[in-house]
């Protein structure tokens, strides 16, 4: 009787665990894959699929261990991460989900309408250090950053500074909430933001890649058609998954699913 | 029966009592052990090294100088003490845009010489390159050599940059001085306040008020630190920020403001009790020699409730030293060392909260925010030795 009792238990906890499709990794992408699963939950009531944040690191690396189906991440993979799952003999799919593009905003009373990608990476290792050297008043510059774990960090430190490191004791935030409330009561300052966080108690500012010839301003329309230079793409991960994840997966490349991430506020990747 | 249900008690009592001494010390054992590692990793990011042409007679570098190489600050081999040759710095990515898959050959078996190839042509390279494809036996190719973290750059660096590529820089010299700033601050504000509204409480309110006061004070306690922080962010920051015609507002000074406040409910709280516990005999005694109420409370109440005014102090201490959010949010978290409170830091705790998330597990930047929970384990019990040192050479006085 005990014997039947384990048995029974130990096959119920290793179908469900089978069955239940785990998806982990970065905060950033998780609001999105949240209200996809809701919206796929209209569809499939009986689906079941797990969502933990905890950065985009740790999505992969669990995708490695084997601890999660799908990882979420808001960069692609690292060289070396990509290395460790050749070793360990997986074969990586790499699946783009949406588009984000990061808009670098002022206080909304800033003359300062348009910056290229070298003053910004001026502003924010601190060689530029007054708004009247990039045309504005005599206004000491504030920057304000996210925090070194953040992906949003990494990424504007590869695509912006060019992999320089930050000025040191530049102000960081811990959330993009602190950064709009921040840029929008100090008159001076200045920091980025993902697309979606924009409003009108900030200023975005036109950036130029190519030295001042062409100024875009982050739209909705200028991120779709690429021609705004911020953009990165969010991913998800796997190595194998069953029928469940895949067709989560094909549900957020659907319209429908693209719908969701609009609605999020990133861009539909198509 | 009834022995052996005390004995049973008494047992119980001693096991739990010795648990929580265990727990806490396995604690402290755990943070410390984790922490004292940070001091056997290299320099230089985990898995990488720095490779340059065997000409140049560079054999080493130190973290900050690597850091100003590869931000453009140092841009001359010369400033380094080699020939007069700008810096051609080569990260690990570029071989990609040089050569094509195919060139590299099948799982990149060809990687390692393609990168010799490259440091071979160019004499003033320094190409920042993972270990596993260091090309071996190449004459044109030398690893510079790198040593320890050293027990100097944690904590006399003046510089906290722990994702910095290539070398990782930990100096906490700003984190230090920034928590000790905040708190000392936040202290001068808090115990005039907090011991004062205390003796009103406990010596001159009457019955009524008190009644009303006291819980709505213990009610500030329950208010979570978020709340606080958020709080702090809307309404202080911009306030001190006019007040003082500051650039901006998220200063030490905003920190230790939002800290008082919430180091106040303890210290009243524990005070009030401490005082109310004088004896009535002796209040009655020193009324009938003929004190005021005042020197009552200055000479008879204070000192006999002076150690539990102390314990009062080093409680809302020890919330304001280790408090995280609302300090996180509110003071600007720069990590430079400060000149003045009117100026952004960076604390402790709060580089603790928002960076453990998402530091690798056992990386350098981790064992070097375990460390940092040490110092901070080590400032407290300082000032907690230090205050009952005080309170126990007062009593001994009287």
């Amino acid at each position: 009787m005990k014997k039947l009792v384990l048995t029974t238990l130990t096959y119920a906890l290793l179908t469900s665990s089978s069955f239940a499709q785990k998806i982990k990794g970065s905060d950033t992408v998780l609001p999105l894959t949240q209200k996809a699963l809701e919206a796929y939950k209209k569809e499939r009531p009986a689906a079941s699929l797990s969502i933990t944040g905890g950065g985009s690191g740790v999505g992969i690396s669990a995708l490695l261990n084997g601890t999660t189906d799908i990882a979420q991440s808001s960069r692609r993979i690292k060289f070396d991460e990509r290395q460790k799952f050749a070793e360990a003999g997986k074969q990586l799919k790499e699946v783009i989900i949406a588009y984000d593009a990061l808009s670098i905003v002022v206080h909304p009373e800033n003359k300062v309408t348009k910056l290229t990608r070298e003053q910004l990476e001026g502003i924010f290792t601190g060689k530029i250090k007054n708004w009247k050297e990039v045309g504005g008043e005599d206004l000491k510059i504030i920057p304000y950053s996210r925090e070194t774990s953040s992906g949003t960090y990494e990424f504007f430190k590869e695509s912006v500074l060019k992999n320089k490191n930050y000025m040191n004791g530049i102000l960081s935030m811990p959330a993009t909430g602190g950064i709009i409330q921040s840029v929008s009561q100090t008159k001076g300052a200045i920091s980025y933001v993902g697309f979606a966080y924009v409003n009108s108690k900030v200023k975005a500012v036109q950036v130029s890649y190519d030295k001042g010839k062409t100024y875009i301003a982050p739209t909705f329309e200028n991120a779709k058609n690429k021609s705004y230079p911020i953009v990165r793409p969010l991913f998800y991960y796997y190595t194998q998954i069953n029928a469940e994840g895949k067709s989560f997966i094909d549900f957020v490349l659907s319209p429908k699913g693209q719908k969701v991430v609009a609605d999020v506020g990133y861009l539909p990747i198509k | 029966m009834k022995r052996l249900v005390d004995k049973l008690v008494e047992g119980m009592l001693k096991m739990s009592g010795a648990v929580t001494s265990i727990t806490v010390l396995l604690i402290i054992l755990f943070l410390f052990k984790e922490g004292a590692g940070l001091f056997s990793s290299s320099t230089i990011e985990k898995g990488y090294t720095l490779l340059v042409n065997s000409q140049n007679p560079i054999e080493e570098l130190s973290p900050e100088t690597m850091k100003k190489v590869f931000d453009g600050q140092i841009e001359n081999w010369k400033d380094l003490g080699a020939k007069n040759e700008q810096i051609r710095i080569f990260r690990f990515d570029e071989i990609f845009s040089i050569y094509s898959d195919e060139e590299l050959g099948a799982d990149f078996a060809l990687l390692p010489q393609k990168i010799a190839e490259v440091i071979a042509s160019d004499a003033t390279i320094i190409a920042y390159i993972p270990q596993k494809y260091v090309p071996k036996d190449y004459s044109s190719v030398k690893e510079l050599k790198h040593r320890n973290i050293s027990w100097s750059d944690y904590f006399l660096g003046k510089e906290w940059l722990p994702t910095a590529t290539p070398a990782p820089l930990f100096g906490i010299l700003p984190l230090l001085l920034g928590t000790l700033l905040v708190s000392i601050i936040a202290i001068l504000i808090a115990i005039p306040l907090g011991v004062g509204v205390a003796i009103y409480l406990a010596e001159i309110a009457n019955e009524r008020t008190r009644k009303i006061l006291k819980p709505a004070i213990e009610l500030l306690a329950g208010i979570p630190s978020v709340v606080y922080g958020f709080f702090g962010l809307v309404v202080l920051v911009p306030i001190v920020q006019k007040m003082g015609g500051l650039a901006l507002g998220e200063t030490a000074f905003t920190g230790s403001l939002i800290l008082a406040v919430m180091a106040l409910p303890t210290i009243i709280s524990i005070a009030e009790d401490a005082m109310r516990n004088t004896p009535k005999a002796m209040r009655d005694a020193s009324l009938a020699l003929g004190a005021t109420h005042w020197q009552t409370i200055y000479r008879v109440v204070l000192p006999y409730a002076s150690s539990g005014i102390s314990a009062a102090i080093v409680l809302g201490i020890g919330r304001a030293i280790g408090e995280t959010m609302a300090v996180l949010m509110v003071t600007g978290n720069a990590a430079v060392i400060p000149n003045s409170m009117f100026e952004s830091v960076r604390t402790i705790p709060a580089t603790i909260a928002a960076e453990l998330g998402e530091a690798p597990g056992g990386g350098t930047h981790y064992q070097s925010l375990f460390l940092l929970g040490c110092v901070l384990f080590i400032i407290t019990l300082i000032i907690s030795i230090l205050t009952e040192a005080i309170a126990s050479r007062k009593v001994i006085k009287e």
